[in-house]
Order: C-alpha cells, then structure tokens, then sequence
C-alpha cells in the first residue's frame, strides 16, 4: 500500500472528525456560546490573561504540546504491524485525545481559567489534587528518565547530532538577550541560530573529529570504560550526567535566559521536520513495507498497544497546557474547538508520519521482522528506526542520507531536550508544593528540590539494565510513561464527566473514552506486573515492578474516585451559571 | 502575493513571540508590584518616611492599586481609610 494513500486517509478521517464530532460536542454537549465573557476578557492583565486570535493561540498551543513523545510511541508500536497503530493514531485522536483536550480547555474556560488541579479539588475536594499532584509527579519522573535516555541513545547512534544540539545553547542565550536586553524582533535571530545548526549538522557529518563519538573514543563497543563498565555503559553514563548537569542549569534559570529561546529555535524544527517528511513523502511515494499486521509477536497488542502509543493517540499532558495556558487567552469560547480539537489532530498528524517513516524504511517485510525481532527490542530499535525512516523520506527532497540523519536525529534531540528542561521545571515544583502541602519546608527550596527532581531521574534512567549494560535500558520505562500519561488524561476525562453530569447534559462523549483508557491501563499494568515483573515473571525487575505497582493503585483510585463522583447526587447542577 | 506572504510572516512571529511577550510582561508586573509594595510599605509595618509623598501618588495608580493588592492576596484594600473596593 502507498504511503501517501495512508496519510490521506488518516487525514480524511481527521477532517471528518473535526468537522462533524468536534462540532457536535461544541454545540449539543459543551453548548459553547460566542458571546460568553472568557477569562481572557474577565481577567485581562496582560500577562496571563490576554486574549488572542485563535489561530496564533493554537499555534502555540500546538508547538507546546507536539515533542518527541508522539514520534517514539508509534515508532515502536509498528512492532504489531502498521494498522493497529495506525488506527490507534487516528481513532484515538478523533474520540479520545480531541475530546480531551478540548474538553479541558472548554472545562478551564467555564472555571475561570483554572487548571485541572485546582478544578479537580473544587470539583471532587483535596483528595483530588493530591491524586492529580501525584500523578504529575510520576509522569515527569517517567519523562525525565525516558528523554534522557532518548537523548543519550541518539548522542551514542548519531554522534554528528551533539555538535549542532550543543551549538544551540550559546545560540538560545544569546538570542534570549537580544530579545529581552535590546528588544530586538527573534524572528531573523532564530532563523540564523536555526541555519548556523544545520551548517554545523551538515559539516559535523562529513567531518569525522566534529563526531564526539564516546564508544569510538573507549575503543568501540568491546573497549572498556570507567568503573570497570563496558565503553557503551560508559558512554550512557557520561552523557546522561551531562544532560542531567544541563537541565539542572536550564530548569532553575529564569525561563527568558535559555528555555524560551530554545523554544524559538525547535518551533520551526517542527515546521521543518513536518515540512521534510510530508514533502519527502509526496515526492518519494514510497510503499509500506513492513507487515500490515505482524503475524507472530511476542506479546499481544492488546492491551500494548494503548500504552505504547499515548502521545498521538491521547495524552494527558495536554490538558495540562488547554488549562494552564490556552485557556487563559482564548478569545471566545466557540475558539475552544479550533484550539483543543485541532490542537489533538496537529499532534496527531505528527503520530502518522512517524508511523508512515517507520513502515515505508523497510525493503521488505523480512527486514522488517529482522529488525523488529521482540516487543522489548521493538522499544530498544523504534527510535533509531524512525531516524533512519525519516532520513530516507528527505531523501525525497534530495538531501543526502548521511545528512539528513544528523538532521533527523537533532530535530528529535531538540524536541526531547525541551520536554526534558520543561519536565524538570515542573517536577521541582511539584516537590516544593507537595512540601507545602505537607509542612516539609526544606523541599520547598528551588535547589533542593531541584537536585531531588534530579537526581531521582538520573537514578531512574540508569537502573534498568538494557542488551547494552548498565545505563542503556532507559527505554524500558516507556511503557510506565505511556501508563502514566494516560493516567493522567483518565483524571482530566473524569473531571469533564463530572463537569457535565452536574451541567445535566450527555457525559458520555468524555466517560467512554475514560473507561476504556481506564480499562486499558488496568490490564496492561496487571499484565506487565504480575507476569513480567514480578519475581515469578518472566523479566523479573524489582524497579519496574514497584513503579508499575504504584501506578496500578492509582488507576484503581482514579476509578473508584470516578465512580463515587458519578453516582453521587448533586443538589446544585451548576447549569445556573448559564 | 507580497501581501500574504507578509501577513503570513507576521502570523508566525505572533505565535513564535507570544510565551515571550507574556514572561516580559511579567517581569514588568514584578517591578511593578515591587514599586508599589515600597510605597506603601508603611501598611505591613515597614516605617516609610515619604509616605505622605507616596499616598499622593494613589490617584495616578488607583487602578494599579486595586489589582496589586488582590494579586499580593488581600481581597480587600489594605489601607483603612483608603477603599478601592
């Protein structure tokens, strides 16, 4: 089958449910009404509630949101064969992710701007926030580890790719005090940050001592390395503390100096990355080949495949910025559709080509299964995979494959490492508010609490034991992120539930895909603990079995707390506010 | 042609500068509250010796002042005497 054929479908799919679901929701569930006052107009300070036009705003909604996560999850899941991933993507996005994120947005907007924490203790009391509190906590712990381990493994793979990253951060400083000390416009600053990167991308790939390349320095991957490690063990060792060195520098300066310029720089990596593979892909045309459906895997993808894919499908983390930010600048409510709704498909978009770059790599479907051989190895190689997948679309676009693959490959760092500052910010702060909800002022200190956030990730990614010794099994966290961020988007889907149960209007839009998420996560964390983790299991694994237990506890909480919310009778429908 | 393209470009740089245009505007709204809490810093027992000065400065802010002060967490006006809401 033809990959641009794949990609038309999903995004006809993806039209229809933004013209039709979406518009249904918005008038005969969310009722979204053009002249209600938005906090954006209620509140306006001009700093955070400033309303805006809805087409910037979800330009900015949509590069929040978009990273590496959503390119990782299918990469790996086309384990199963493209169409169950495929169809997760698209369904997915179309019923679960479009309905939460525009439901947290539309929630957030009718609660004055309010994010879905503070709504969850109005909405179901204190023990809502504190569930909420911890499971953000786990899900940038999970996204700490996975996107160090992201990085270090491309750093390792790639080593034409740490010139060109590590370039951006003089880059990012620099272009942060053009903007804020000389009020200058960023724009031509960051396209000449952006060129002076893939310059530097395009000669560190033809110039062999421009590779850092640690495991070649050690000897290669027989050579020895510190601490009687093997060199790989090594090589994650030291980039995973310079990485952890980085982020503990980025996340406790003040956001202008660094975080937000590299953001004007990876903003347009999206518009390029996007750009070279859909472009790559119309000119290439390549066929898909790997297998439609993989006829023999090693574990099933039900119920894998929902917490393999999250990003892409549905996330959680989503609703964290429709109702810490969006909402707080939506013009009018009826923008809330275009914002949310689309916002999900954006990301969405990003999840098809990353499936469509894995499954047209292939030469056949014996290189395929050749390269896929496992689930655990499908989660060591989709990363790399997708790399190498991408690169051969830019080929399309005539650029050479040696190029394009440091590019690829920096686009992907660029994208991880900005989750990886943004997680780490978020986790210190979570620690500093769960020490004030629980009188321990000491966390509540940015250092302390900071070096916690890092050093427990650190801790994290450097435990599970990859093929690769020590250091190299950070991938096996993926499922736990998966889990979590889907946790996450349950607690959010529960609140809109609740939302419109006390409205009186139809919860089911937001309590079906709740269920099923709900449902999901249960079996695939009763599975993977108990008949792979656990002590009798068989990938025993004391780390991954306590996290994955905790993770199954709050799953149970989330839905009896559902539960208990749903049935209760409510006195005060909060209809009247209409 | 020139024209979309143009408005296209601005259309980028808008989304591209909007976190940008919030974190200055914060900033200011830093300096700002800090101004304010210096004049009026007589209400949390700080001895001010120009309050008389700074409290003829209140009809230039009485807009500012009403907004700070809920900011800073008084739902109403600190100042007996003083009522802005």
């Amino acid at each position: 089958m033809s990959g641009i054929l794949v990609a038309l479908i999903g995004m006809v799919i993806f039209a229809l449910g933004y013209r039709y679901y979406s518009k249904f929701i918005a008038e005969k569930i969310f009722r979204l009404d053009p002249n209600y006052v938005t906090p954006a107009h209620q509140f306006k300070d001009g700093v955070d509630f400033v309303p805006t036009n809805k087409f910037v705003l979800w330009g900015h909604h949509f590069t929040s949101v978009a990273g590496a996560a959503p390119i990782l999850g299918p990469a790996i899941a086309v384990y199963w064969g493209w169409l169950p991933a495929f169809l997760w993507v698209i369904l997915g996005t179309v019923f679960a992710a479009g309905v939460h994120d525009f439901g947290t947005l539309a929630l957030s907007v009718r609660n004055k701007g309010q994010s879905v924490g503070t709504i969850a203790d109005k909405l179901i009391g204190q023990r809502g926030k504190i569930l909420f509190l911890f499971i953000i906590l786990i899900l940038v712990l999970m996204v700490n580890a996975v996107f160090a381990w992201v990085i270090s493994n491309l750093f390792i793979q790639y080593p034409a790719s740490v010139v060109p990253v590590f370039i951006q951060i003089p880059l990012a400083i620099w272009i942060g005090y053009a903007a804020y000390k000389r009020n200058l416009k960023m724009l031509i600053p960051s396209l000449i940050a952006l060129a002076i990167m893939y310059l530097t991308a395009i000669v560190a790939s033809r110039t062999e001592f421009l590779q850092i390349d640690l495991v070649q320095y050690m000897g290669g991957e027989a050579g020895a390395g510190l601490f009687g490690l093997g060199a790989v063990s090594t090589a994650f060792l030291i980039w995973i503390v310079i990485l952890m060195i980085y982020v503990y520098i980025a996340s406790t300066l003040p956001v202008w100096k660094l975080l937000q310029p590299r953001d004007f720089i990876n903003s347009h990596q999206l518009v390029v990355g996007l750009g070279i593979l859909y472009l790559g892909l119309i000119f290439l045309n390549p066929e898909m080949t790997a297998p439609m459906m993989n006829e023999n895997p090693d574990r099933n993808w039900l119920p894998l495949l929902f917490i393999t894919i999250a990003c892409g499908a549905i996330s959680g983390f989503h609703g964290l910025v429709s109702s810490g930010t969006s909402s707080k600048q939506l013009d009018k409510e009826t923008d809330a559709r275009f914002v949310g709704y689309f916002g999900a498909v954006g990301e969405g978009i990003l999840a098809l080509i990353s499936i469509i770059a894995v499954a047209t790599f292939f030469a056949n479907t014996d290189a395929f299964a050749a390269t896929y051989t496992s689930f655990t190895q499908a989660n060591a190689v989709g990363l790399g995979t997708f790399v190498e997948g991408a690169a051969k679309l830019a080929e399309g676009m005539a650029i050479p494959n040696d190029i394009a693959t440091t590019i690829v490959s920096i686009i992907v760092v660029s994208f991880a490492a900005t989750t990886l500052d943004t997680s780490v910010r978020l986790m210190r702060y979570i620690i500093a508010e769960l020490g004030v909800e629980y009188n321990v002022p000491a966390i509540t200190k940015t250092h302390v609490a900071t070096t916690i956030a890092v050093v427990s990730s650190a801790a994290l990614v450097l435990i599970p034991e990859g093929p690769n010794g020590f250091g190299s099994g950070g991938y096996l966290i993926w499922p736990l992120f998966g889990t979590a961020n889907q946790l996450l988007a349950g607690i959010s889907l529960m609140l809109i539930a609740i939302w419109l149960k006390r409205l009186g209007r139809n919860y089911a839009v937001a309590l079906i895909p709740m269920i099923f998420l709900m449902f999901m996560t249960l079996y695939a964390m009763f599975q993977q603990v108990i008949f792979e983790w656990s002590w009798f299991g068989d990938n025993s694994n004391t780390l991954l079995f306590v996290l994955g237990a905790i993770i199954f506890v709050f799953a149970i909480w989330i839905s009896l707390t559902a539960f208990n919310a749903l049935t209760k009778k409510y006195d005060d429908p909060l209809d009247k506010e209409k | 042609m020139l024209d979309k393209l143009k408005q296209l470009i601005t259309f980028y740089e808008e989304v591209l500068s909007m976190p940008h245009r919030q974190e200055v505007a914060r900033e200011l709204r830093n300096e700002d509250d800090f101004f304010l809490l210096l004049l009026y810093s007589e209400m949390i027992g700080i001895p001010n010796p120009v309050y008389y000065y700074t409290l003829e400065l209140y009809p230039y802010i009485i807009e500012k002042f009403h907004d700070w002060h809920l900011r800073m967490g008084m739902d109403k006006s600190p100042m007996t005497g003083i009522r802005c809401c």
